[in-house]
């Protein structure tokens, strides 16, 4: 909403300057965005002096004239206005400057001559309506000053940023209540002097309403005699100054009237009205009707409609129809001045995707009182504009009245829910100030407050509270530290959680990523995942914003690798990224779908930084394994293991380099290579590997720190055994089988080395492990370390069919 | 006698002194002088052929000569050890072996800031669904279907009664409805707006801050905030309780703070105003505490929800948006 303060000091008195008004209105709660003043735009126009005119060459009818303009030298403009002569002042347009009707003034040439400006009429400039001649300045304003300063032009407009409840501010004199409040001036409502010098109304037209619910008051007055025609200056500019463009006088009176005071208001042909009747309605499905924009709109059911004697003449509270619009040949005008239920105009309008000017003010509510007002000021304007005459009497149809709701107000309970008393007579004195009625309540620590018909947002005593606190300023309540609660605040355990992974990723070298929750519905196909996999049945936004973000994820990984593209085109190669967050599952007869929230990771490029210490090696499977042993190392997880994972079951990575993860025998989730499809779906240039775990799986095996065991004080014994394998036996069932096999005392086991190669056939390969042998009760002999080992030796030999070296 | 010993003692001085350095030439030269045939060695076993009287007298000189000159040779040989040759040095401004540490997402990092502060001021964390009910987004909050309220906020829809949340705030109905007052949590998380431009992102990040007990006041929630928003920037930061409208709280108040850039004066993140919105809180609403079946006549709250992007944008001078969810690991790699 645009509010020219020049317009506005027309319902009260102005005493501040714009940007203090400003700013006490949004101290206020009308939040007002900018000041901006109107004649800005006469910036790029000076006021220049004609020094010499030519005719022009090649047009009888125009003339090249030499315009002074504060400038270096005189511009060569040329015009074709009449009565042009040297030393008059007129206003020059420079090239750059853009006038109110979109003309903006560039250098060119006018049949062969340049011309290097433009010489203005006050139409063009929207100083008036004269479009024939050129602004005639008075003598004396200084050459080459903007116009503006030099006609001492300001119009300062605010800006307002309107909050959803606060449809009374959709007027000149709403936001003028609210200035003289807070200013502390007078209210001044226009006076309606209204000539009845027409036929009674009665005999003009009638007024049904058969939706009383969707239509609590229909108004109407007939104008006749009217002559259509454009609007007299004053009232186009005031339309343009707060943006609105100016139609005809008819029209411009019913928006004057709804900038106003904010009741929309619609003026009908009455010609055009069949049986000159109102018939207010609700549609029938599929009801066919043209609105004035041209554009046929097929209605729904329960829509409400204006209707003549045949069919549909409007939509209310949204937009007339084409066939009753006024027109140049119009003589006589049915004005509505109407009350339309918020919800259903809401409805309506939102429905045919119509928001107009009226349906704004309408689901915001409009002052029930106001309806007859409106009439009658609409109509003494189009009588005094249009020279009509008006109909004697006013049809009001109102079967649902105002009445109004008084509200207790508890001052004590105010002061408590507040945190400040205010006396009472401030109290009395806020709420009356914008048009609240005060009363003495049932006992002197009560009011009773009755909230005026244009503030339908206020029902309840928090809703006065916030009045008078906003009014007395928030400044004026006090800060107060309330008391905190002795016992401390319980930690949110899946908190604790991921500050934990986000650490521990962090030291080994992973940084976080956010990526969104909604991706491609493609990307579950770019994962391979196989077409009954229930990730590839996310749960769909009806309205997405754009196809590569229409599904919610259900899993990390196209995240992850969208993430890893986008750095590989920033040509960072080496990329370590995790996020935890989480994926969406549909759910079987639930609303809502489940949240599981999982911790994906991802390594590709180089194992380390390049450096002078090594060849750069690209990072492998074991690298990001090992970062996953860390990570649940670091967690306490017991029991961790890793499953090679069967080919059938790789979707997303590659077969033969994924494996499972998992804790005690549960499934946290997995580890592997991208599948080299699943890398050119993505578009990825290197290899790269991924993880993803369960928060929920991880959570449920991941404890807190165990009872610690005791640290052994007597020397280990260290022995080493290496074992020729086939190649297939994977070295963890080796290891577990040295675990079952070793005796009590063993305290450590892992693995050293894998050789395969000469002199080791084909097909085979060594594995060497260290072992550490300790007792907690004495010193171990090295007959009896050197008599377990080889036991141990020998019934892993005998379990897998290996041998030793040599 | 006495003379050859001066001159093994005062040569050999010079010698060490020329070696000062060279550990070779000291090992050497302590093979010439002290070894089993060294120079010294021999004076000492001619010792024996001196006539009696005179041996004492030599023996003690020849052993002082020893004496001094293999302490003066081990303090020369400790010297080398001690002091690097020039094999033994390296370059110490070859960079070491390293792995960067990682580094957490910047949402992430003020999230737990703000959360930080507000379990210090005994506020509690929770967390709900992303995916949420038309009911606790809309309805419970006091915003029925066709309000104009529902505009100022642009809805995914899943369906026509599921959505994903907008705000924060459902959390304030689903804690609510659980626990009985006093209630005092926060509840970071996720958001979504339909809307997609240089100033929006369709996913950000929000606080939600709630508070409800018997007689708890506005001036509360002034006291409150205002302690936030000076641990989180700094004590000197002003800030601007402005009024305002959501549907679920009552009174409203947008807050301000004086601009952390141009420290008021007015600047282009300020918009030349001097002031920066950065939440939007107010007293709970009573439809809300009827819908949640607390009694709006004994108990008395306050709500609030902070765009976790703004305060993140203002902390480390972000000026786009769109760059916290890139992932640029040369952006993600400042924090």
């Amino acid at each position: 909403m645009k509010i020219s303060l020049s317009w506005l000091s027309q319902y009260t008195a102005i005493r501040r300057s714009p940007s203090e008004i400003a700013e006490a209105l949004t101290r206020a709660g009308i939040a007002v965005d900018a000041v901006v003043d109107r004649f800005r735009y006469l910036e790029g126009v000076r006021v220049g002096r004609i020094v010499g005119l030519a005719p022009h060459p090649n047009a009888p009818r125009l003339t090249v004239c030499r315009v002074e303009t504060g400038e270096e030298r005189p511009r060569s403009i040329v015009c074709g206005a009449p009565d042009l002569r040297v030393g008059l002042l007129v206003p020059a347009a420079l090239p750059g400057a853009v006038l109110p009707d979109g003309t903006s003034v560039a250098e060119t040439a006018v049949r062969g001559v340049p011309s290097e400006g433009m010489l203005c009429s006050a139409g063009e400039l929207g100083l008036g309506a004269d479009r024939g001649g050129l602004l005639e300045l008075p003598a004396g304003l200084p050459v080459g000053e903007a116009l503006h300063r030099a006609l001492g032009l300001s119009d300062p407009v605010l800006e307002l940023d309107l909050t959803p409840n606060r449809g009374d501010c959709l007027s000149l004199i709403g936001v003028a209540r609210e200035v003289a409040a807070l200013q502390g001036t007078r209210l001044r409502l226009p006076r309606v002097r209204l000539v009845e010098n027409g036929p009674p109304v009665a005999e003009r037209a009638a007024v049904a309403i058969e939706a009383p619910e969707a239509c609590p008051r229909y108004v109407a007055r007939v104008v006749e005699g009217v002559t259509i025609g454009p609007s007299p200056f004053w009232l186009q500019d005031r339309l343009l100054s707060v943006g609105m463009r100016p139609i005809n006088n008819i029209v411009d009176v019913t928006n004057f009237v709804m900038l106003e005071c904010g009741q929309p208001l619609h003026a009908f042909d009455l010609d055009r009205l069949a049986d000159r009747r109102i018939v207010v309605r609700t549609a029938r499905a599929g009801e066919r009707f043209v609105t004035l924009d041209g554009r046929g709109r097929t209605l729904e059911e329960g829509m409400l409609l204006i209707c003549d004697g045949r069919g549909p003449v409007a939509v209310a509270g949204v937009m007339g129809g084409l066939d009753s619009e006024i027109r140049g040949e119009t003589t006589r005008v049915l004005i509505e001045s109407a009350c339309f239920e918020a919800g259903s105009v809401r409805r309506t309008a939102k429905r045919l995707g119509l928001p107009t000017e009226a349906s704004r003010r309408f689901e915001k509510g409009v002052d029930p009182t106001g309806t007859v007002r409106a009439a009658d000021r609409a109509a003494q304007l189009m009588a005094e504009i249009a020279g009509g005459r008006v109909a004697r009497g006013v049809i009001d149809a109102h079967p649902r009245p105002w009445t109004p709701q008084p509200i207790r107000l508890d001052l004590e309970r105010t002061a408590r829910f507040l945190g400040v008393a205010f006396p009472k007579a401030r109290i009395r004195r806020l709420l009356r100030s914008i048009g609240f009625e005060v009363a003495p309540g049932a006992s002197r620590r009560e009011l009773r407050v009755t909230p005026p018909p244009f503030r339908p947002d206020v029902s309840r005593p928090e809703d006065l509270a916030e009045e008078i606190a906003r009014l007395a300023g928030f400044d004026e309540i006090p800060v107060t530290v309330p008391a905190l609660p002795a016992a401390g605040v319980r930690p949110f355990a899946r908190e604790e959680l991921r500050r934990r992974l986000r650490d521990v990723l962090n030291g080994l070298g992973f940084t976080e990523v956010i990526t969104y929750s909604f991706i491609d519905l493609r990307d579950g196909e770019r994962l391979r995942l196989s077409a009954d996999d229930p990730r590839r049945l996310p749960v769909a936004l009806l309205n997405p914003i754009a196809e590569d973000q229409s599904v919610l994820r259900t899993s990390l990984l196209p995240g992850l690798l969208h993430t890893l593209r986008f750095n590989l085109d920033q040509q960072t190669r080496r990329v370590k990224i995790f996020e935890v967050g989480k994926v969406f599952l549909p759910r079987q007869g639930a609303e809502l779908p489940a949240e599981p929230e999982r911790l994906a990771g991802l390594w590709s490029g180089p194992r380390a930084i390049l450096s002078w210490h090594e060849r750069e090696t690209p990072c492998d499977f074991y690298d990001l394994k090992g970062t996953l042993e860390a990570l649940l190392d670091a967690l306490h997880a017991p029991e961790v293991r890793f499953a090679a994972l069967a080919d059938a079951a790789c979707d997303a990575t590659r077969p033969g380099r994924s494996a499972r993860i998992l804790a005690a025998g549960e499934v946290l989730g997995f580890v592997g290579e991208i599948h080299p499809r699943v890398r050119s779906a993505f578009d990825l240039k290197q290899e790269a590997f991924v993880f993803e775990l369960d928060l929920e799986a991880l959570e449920r095996r991941v404890g807190g720190l165990r009872h610690r065991q005791p640290v052994l004080r007597f020397p280990a014994a260290v022995r080493d055994l290496t074992v020729i394998l086939d190649a297939g036996i994977e070295a963890q069932a080796v290891l577990e089988a040295i675990r079952e096999a070793a005796p009590a005392w063993l305290e450590q086991a892992g693995l050293i080395d894998v050789f395969s190669g000469p002199p080791i056939p084909a097909g085979e390969r060594s594995l060497t492990f260290r072992l550490s042998y300790r007792s907690g009760e004495r010193t171990l002999e090295d007959s009896a370390v050197n008599a377990a080992h080889a036991e141990m030796t020998a019934r892993v030999l005998a379990r897998f069919g290996g041998r030793l070296p040599g | 006698m006495d003379a050859e010993l001066r001159q093994i003692e005062d040569e050999t001085l010079r010698e060490i002194e020329a070696a000062r350095g060279d550990r070779q030439a000291l090992q050497a030269l302590q093979v010439r002088v002290l070894g089993r045939k060294g120079l010294l060695t021999q004076i000492l076993r001619s010792i024996a052929a001196l006539p009696p009287e005179r041996r004492p007298e030599a023996g003690r000189e020849a052993n002082r000569v020893k004496d001094r000159l293999s302490s003066a040779l081990e303090s020369a040989l400790r010297d080398c050890e001690e002091t690097a040759r020039p094999a033994d040095r390296i370059d110490v401004t070859l960079p070491g072996r390293m792995e960067p540490r990682g580094r957490l997402h910047p949402i992430t990092r003020v999230t737990e800031e703000i959360c930080a502060i507000f379990s210090q001021m005994g506020f509690e964390r929770v967390e709900g669904p992303e995916v949420e009910k038309d009911y606790y987004n809309f309805e419970a909050l006091n915003i029925p279907k066709n309000h104009p309220a529902r505009d100022m906020q642009d809805t995914f829809f899943v369906s026509a009664d599921v959505v994903l949340r907008t705000h924060t705030s459902p959390l304030q109905v689903r804690t609510m409805e659980r626990r009985r007052p006093p209630v005092r949590v926060i509840a970071p998380g996720r958001v979504f707006r339909r809307d997609s431009d240089q100033t929006h992102t369709p996913m950000f990040h929000q606080v939600e801050g709630l508070w409800v007990d018997e007689s708890v006041s506005f001036g509360d929630l002034k006291g409150t905030l205002t302690a936030f928003v000076q641990r989180m920037f700094d004590e000197q930061t002003a800030l601007r309780f402005r009024p305002s409208f959501f549907p679920f709280t009552e009174p409203s108040a947008e807050v301000d703070i004086r601009c952390v850039i141009c420290r008021g004066r007015g600047c282009r993140v300020c918009k030349e105003t001097g002031w920066l919105e950065i939440l939007g809180s107010g007293m709970v609403h009573p439809a809300v505490f009827e819908n949640v079946g607390y009694d709006p006549g004994r108990y008395s709250g306050f709500a609030f929800g902070l765009g976790v992007e703004r305060v993140a944008m203002l902390k480390y001078g972000i000026d786009d948006l769109r760059r916290f969810f890139e992932n640029d690991l040369r952006f993600l790699a400042q924090f």
